[in-house]
């Protein structure tokens, strides 16, 4: 917002400087805006701003707490083969299931666009049933679903001849699992962002496109992706931050299984901090989180910026 | 380029027909307006035309092809949209090639229509511009650009210039007539404004309720309008109707306006009148430069009346007077030096040989 000043006419020069510099401090906009937002902006930093200098804090103490060890507990993080398996299987993790949940939310958010007005409202709130039940509650069905000795999954596919699988067992299954349950749980996100940014796109761009001559697929590509460009970067940036930083799923359907081969950042962090009281090393894993998102967000926030004005 | 042929064309939504059973042939370089009320089906017509609407019956032929199944990529049409259409995230000359892009014209010819068609648009420094940073008239002639890049069969506009201000509306009116003439390509163009209907259209064709209430020149609209419909949309001010009937006194046929005012109809017109049942429920037309102020000498087929003036508007080339004849307001237009005033009495005479009489019940022409 502009500092916009108030002109003040004759304002006594001499004795009351400093009193009229106050005031116009106060009249300005952005000041008695700023001083009205001061209490969120505290609230916001204690609640945020403390916690994680709190957590670079920790990071930097030994196992005990007791003494600075500075980058001690990330050089023993670099040195160990479980952690870069970490980092490599949250990569993983992260970006497929992303990617899935935007392709999946788009292609349904075209089928609900399609669907006439007055059903529309019935699909979009079934569609966004996975998204609002808790995670921690549809993570224990689909615990049950993929069962080792009841799974209803291996049931139906024995019809077919195929299986028995073990969903959680196997190392690359257990990883599907977690990626499918993630895309699940968080497509209808998509969905819901991708319906709002079809429904702005002007029905005669379509109609433009269509007489020039583009055809179904012409038309995705050259009238609706480039539309939705600003809101598929922020979805996708903030399905990225906040799939990177997933818990329950893992936690509950395989507690980072088997034998380390589905732990993502936050589920370790857990593991050697919580668990294996080391809370210090916990710090540290769920930092070396930051730089990773940082390099994500500067990327795709600043493609945002450059587009900011051209719709 | 092509002629463009509907044949009988119905469009319904589910209960309602919004374009009734309509036929038009449009020649090859013919530059027709479709213009009526809102609601009259003439932006329905032009989009089935278009392809972007399914015609519910009849057919539509381009070039001698029914194009009724025929998608709107396929039809070879360019079309002008009222709020442009131009794509925001492509820069002009994106814009304009689109189309050509889509069709893998080779670059070189690509460049050189884009050009061409900038030169023609006088939008040559605007090339490199996106949407956002153009004015609505340059936006506009965009949009026409990316229509004549095409050089499509026909070219159909949407009411494109309602969006602007009146001055950049005459503006662009010439410069479509004048991209028309260079370019010859048959165009239907949809509008409300009569004015814009008037001074664009070889033909005009006056819609109403979902069907065609004339089709002709302008000059056959604005003289021999067919219907009272088209009488009144024509024109402006609108054309004058007052009540009235015929009768025979003195061996002359009359035309009666109100128990006081009486005016004995000119040969011509006496001749085609005459036949009329006298009883008939009549509206007497006339146009308001057709009543003007009385002359001081008779001319034969204008008789003067006594009037006094509800309201005067001067328009500087000429003055609009307001008066009532039994009831009925009407309107005629008399010279700024003729002494009009608000609540002054004017003698004003009425050109019966361009009047017309109308059906009351019927709203026909006779």
């Amino acid at each position: 917002m502009a500092d916009v000043v108030v002109q003040q006419g004759t304002v006594a020069r001499t004795a009351t400087r400093r009193r009229s510099g106050l005031q116009k401090a106060l009249k300005r906009k952005s000041t008695a805006a700023f001083l009205m937002t001061l209490p969120l902006i505290l609230l916001i930093a204690c609640l945020v701003l403390y916690p994680a200098l709190y957590s670079v804090h920790l990071a930097t103490l030994n196992k005990s707490m007791a003494r600075f060890v500075g980058f001690g507990n990330f050089e023993f993080l670099f040195k160990r083969d479980t952690f870069w398996l970490v980092v490599r299987q949250s990569c993983i993790f992260a970006i497929s299931a992303v990617i899935l949940k935007a392709l999946i939310g788009f292609i349904v958010a075209h089928f609900v666009h399609n669907v006439p007005a007055n059903k529309q409202r019935k699909w979009r709130g079934m569609l966004l049933v996975p998204w609002v039940i808790p995670p921690a509650m549809s993570t224990l069905a689909w615990l049950w679903l993929f069962d080792p000795s009841y799974s209803a999954f291996n049931y139906t596919l024995s019809f077919f001849g195929i299986g028995p699988i073990p969903w959680t067992g196997d190392a690359m299954w257990a990883r599907f699992s977690v990626i499918l349950v993630n895309v699940w749980y968080g497509a209808p996100f998509f969905m819901i962002m991708y319906l709002a940014a079809l429904k702005s796109v002007p029905e005669q761009l379509y109609e433009a496109a269509a007489i020039d001559g583009a055809n179904w697929w012409q038309r995705i590509w050259y009238v609706t992706l480039p539309m939705m460009r600003n809101i598929i970067a922020i979805t996708t940036l903030f399905s990225l931050i906040v799939t990177f930083a997933n818990f329950d799923i893992v936690r509950i359907l395989t507690a980072g299984g088997p034998l380390d081969h589905t732990h993502i950042f936050a589920t370790w962090a857990f593991r050697v901090g919580i668990e294996g009281s080391d809370i210090p090393l916990g710090a540290s894993v769920s930092l070396f989180m930051v730089p990773i998102l940082a390099v994500a967000a500067v990327f795709i926030l600043r493609d945002v910026n450059k587009r900011g004005n051209e719709a | 380029m092509a002629d463009v042929t509907l044949r009988k064309v119905v469009k319904r939504y589910d209960d309602v027909e919004a374009v009734r059973g309509i036929d038009l042939d449009i020649a090859d370089h013919e530059f027709v307006v479709l213009v009526g009320p809102s609601g009259c089906g003439k932006s329905t017509t032009l989009r089935m035309i278009a392809g972007l609407e399914d015609i519910s019956d009849g057919d539509i032929m381009i070039g001698g092809d029914v194009v009724n199944d025929v998608p709107p990529k396929d039809r070879d049409i360019a079309m002008v949209f009222q709020n442009y259409a131009l794509y925001p995230h492509m820069t002009v000359a994106e814009n304009m090639s689109f189309g050509l892009r889509l069709k893998h014209y080779p670059k070189a010819e690509i460049n050189a229509r884009v050009t061409e068609a900038a030169r023609m648009l006088d939008i040559t420094d605007l090339i490199n511009r996106k949407p956002k940073q153009l004015s609505g008239g340059q936006r506009q002639r965009v949009a026409m650009g990316r229509a004549i890049v095409r050089n499509p069969k026909v070219f159909l506009f949407d009411e494109p210039l309602s969006n602007l201000d009146a001055k950049l509306r005459v503006q662009m009116r010439i410069e479509i007539k004048k991209v028309h003439q260079k370019v010859r390509t048959t165009t239907v163009y949809v509008t409300h404004d009569q004015v814009e209907a008037m001074t664009l259209a070889d033909r005009v064709v006056v819609m109403n309720h979902g069907r065609i209430e004339q089709i002709g020149t302008p000059n056959e609209l604005y003289h021999k309008p067919a219907t009272k419909f088209v009488a009144s949309f024509i024109g402006s001010p609108a054309m004058n109707f007052v009540p009235c009937r015929l009768e025979d006194s003195a061996g002359k046929l009359h035309l009666r306006l109100t128990d006081r005012l009486a005016f004995p109809l000119p040969p011509a017109r006496a001749a085609r009148y005459n036949a009329l049942p006298r009883t008939d429920k009549l509206l007497f037309g006339i146009r308001p430069e057709h009543m003007t102020e009385a002359s001081p000498h008779a001319e034969p087929g204008v008789e003067p009346f006594d009037a006094t003036l509800d309201v005067t508007e001067p328009m500087g080339m000429e003055t609009l007077v307001y008066f009532t004849l039994e009831g009925t307001a009407v309107c005629g237009r008399v010279n700024p030096n003729a002494g009009a005033q608000d609540g002054g009495p004017l003698r004003m005479a009425v050109d019966l040989n361009n009047m017309h009489l109308l059906n009351e019940a019927t709203g026909a022409v006779l």
